[in-house]
């Protein structure tokens, strides 16, 4: 599979990551690269295999359900651009 | 051409838990902003989720009680889209291998018939922060404290075919999540959300049309009022020679009109994958058979132990069991020993309305159970009549103390010695010839007055059934 120049504009939006235009080719090539490796892989007979969800070999431990976490607002919020009671304040999201 | 709608619902209940879905932060509802938002669910670099057991146990207790299959082995993946509420980037979610798949409720209509509904799936994931548009100079606010509560995703079949039924289904939901108590059920703060999936096609034809998804519509009424309007649009559009476009809308109750939300190609390609954060959520038999026999009493089955057991109307235990809550008013006001069938009506009209007309929840009812069984049960052994009980109902309502009690202090005990009820006859008689005159000679409308007058006399306290009895004898 091969993807095109829009795909790449497409990938890099919805990524949120500005790309140079005379890089597009490059990322298109090796980013078709990729999916070809895949879809070699898919050749192999995996049905009799388990799909596998993590690496690891174990389960997820299970919390407590306890309240732990005490209020660090301040502490948290000085690293913000901005804040205003109390609130994170980001460009203005409408829908 | 004649149209059938059809709908399927994701219902989304915040679980109640006490401390969030992958965090130790505290879920309690009204904070003030950020409070309750750690570093975990501000999605700071470094952190781990951890997941809570209990909204486990909760997402496992809602599988069982539908009779759905709850995984002994599910997946959680990230759901990725950008939004300021959500600050990682993506919510974490479950994709392939829901913790529950298969599942199906009963509703009932309005026409008193049954229909079952099918659970495709529910699984669990966590809430985003909220995002307040008022003027910030011109920036958004954003809270964090929702971000990380735990919610189950509850998604139907498209087996609804109106807006009713789908009402319906997402009342049956709702009863059925406090029930379990795994969800307060709290509409106006958020706890419980619904997005309605609703497309048309020709009647008899067995593809599914276009559809549109309906966002955040939050009250029965404006689920139905939603549908209903949303589906007339899709039927013009039809009707025109037009297309209806699969995107999702928002609906605007002050103009009672669905509009365009965001277009679908840029918001819906999530691109999930599993996790790595974290592992598979293994659940053996034993954890299972233990929430299994944490079940309580469901509302189909409490519902036909109310008809069977206490002889109560269908129509009527329909509606005692609506609410766990009310059904347990019910059975503790039993509990005083009097008459279901009366507690029945006492509950559904004079209680209900009581607290209606003063705003008030079940749970703040001035009259307790064990009060209005008290009175029953003087109605029953015929101390008072149901017409008295309304003003000893409303001493109790006020604060006056048990049925007993005011009996006694407001002297309102019912008279049904004979002899007392007579000399009231007499004495009316006696005073109204002209009446009586017209009762004999064969105005039969007459013996209201007689009774309304005795009664009168009685302070209200005559046994109505002897006051006729004895009144049409000596009136012979």
């Amino acid at each position: 599979m091969s993807l095109s120049r829009a795909d790449v504009e497409r990938i890099a939006h919805l990524a949120r990551l500005q790309i140079d235009d005379e890089s597009i080719p490059d990322y298109a090539r090796n980013l078709s690269n990729i999916l070809e490796l895949v879809e070699q892989m898919s050749a192999v007979d995996t049905s009799q295999v388990t799909p596998m969800a993590h690496p690891l070999d174990t389960v997820q431990r299970l919390r407590e359900d306890v309240v732990t976490e005490d209020n660090q607002r301040e502490h948290f919020q000085q690293h913000a651009p901005s804040v205003e009671n109390g609130l994170y304040l980001v460009p203005k999201v409408i829908e | 051409m004649e149209w059938e709608t059809v709908i399927g619902l994701e219902i989304h209940a915040q679980l109640q838990t006490r401390s969030k879905i992958f965090s130790g932060a505290a879920t309690a509802y009204g904070a003030a902003p950020n409070t309750q938002a750690c570093a975990v669910d501000l999605g700071l670099p470094g952190v781990l989720p951890v997941l809570n057991k209990e909204a486990v146990r909760m997402a496992a207790k809602f599988g069982l009680a539908i009779g759905a299959t709850v995984a002994h082995r599910s997946i959680f993946a990230r759901k990725n889209y950008f939004y300021p509420d959500l600050p990682k980037g993506y919510q974490i979610s479950q994709y392939e291998l829901p913790i529950v798949a298969g599942g199906k409720v009963q509703i009932e209509l309005e026409d008193g018939t049954h229909k079952t509904i099918g659970v495709t799936r529910a699984h669990l994931e966590e809430d985003a922060g909220k995002s307040l548009h008022e003027d910030f100079h011109g920036m958004t606010g954003i809270d964090l404290n929702r971000a990380g509560t735990p919610l189950l995703e509850i998604v139907s079949e498209p087996d609804m075919r109106s807006a009713q039924e789908a009402v319906a289904y997402m009342k049956k939901i709702h009863s059925l999540v406090r029930y379990l108590e795994i969800c307060d059920g709290n509409m106006q703060e958020g706890s419980f959300r619904c997005d309605a999936n609703v497309s048309v096609r020709p009647k008899g034809q067995r593809e599914f049309g276009t559809r549109a998804e309906l966002k955040n519509i939050n009250s029965f009424r404006f689920v139905e009022k939603a549908i209903n309007i949303e589906v007339e649009r899709q039927i013009d559009i039809l009707e025109s020679g037009g297309k209806v476009v699969q995107e999702t809308r928002l609906y605007d109750a002050d103009n009672n009109q669905t509009r365009a939300m965001r277009s679908k190609e840029e918001a819906m390609d999530y691109r999930y994958f599993p996790d790595p954060d974290l592992l598979p959520v293994a659940l053996d038999d034993a954890f299972l058979n233990t929430v299994r026999a944490s079940l309580p009493e469901l509302p189909d089955a409490k519902r036909r132990r109310f008809i069977e057991t206490f002889a109560v109307s269908e129509y009527d235990a329909g509606i005692l069991t609506s609410s766990r809550e009310l059904a347990d008013y019910f059975e503790r006001t039993l509990d005083a020993g009097g008459s279901a069938k009366l507690a029945a009506n006492w509950i559904i009209t004079e209680l209900s309305g009581a607290l209606n007309r003063a705003g008030l929840e079940l749970g703040a009812s001035p009259v307790t159970p064990q009060q209005l069984g008290g009175m029953i049960k003087r109605i029953d052994d015929n101390t008072i009549s149901g017409k008295i009980a309304k003003q000893v109902f409303e001493a109790m309502w006020g604060g006056a103390g048990d049925a007993d009690e005011i009996i006694e202090n407001q002297g309102l005990r019912q008279v049904t010695d004979s002899g007392a009820i007579e000399v009231l006859i007499d004495e009316i008689i006696a005073a109204n010839p002209q009446q009586v005159e017209q009762y004999r000679a064969g105005k039969e409308k007459v013996f209201g007055f007689f009774v309304g007058q005795v009664m009168k006399a009685s302070k209200g306290k005559a046994n109505p059934q002897q006051l006729n009895d004895l009144l049409r004898k000596k009136l012979q």
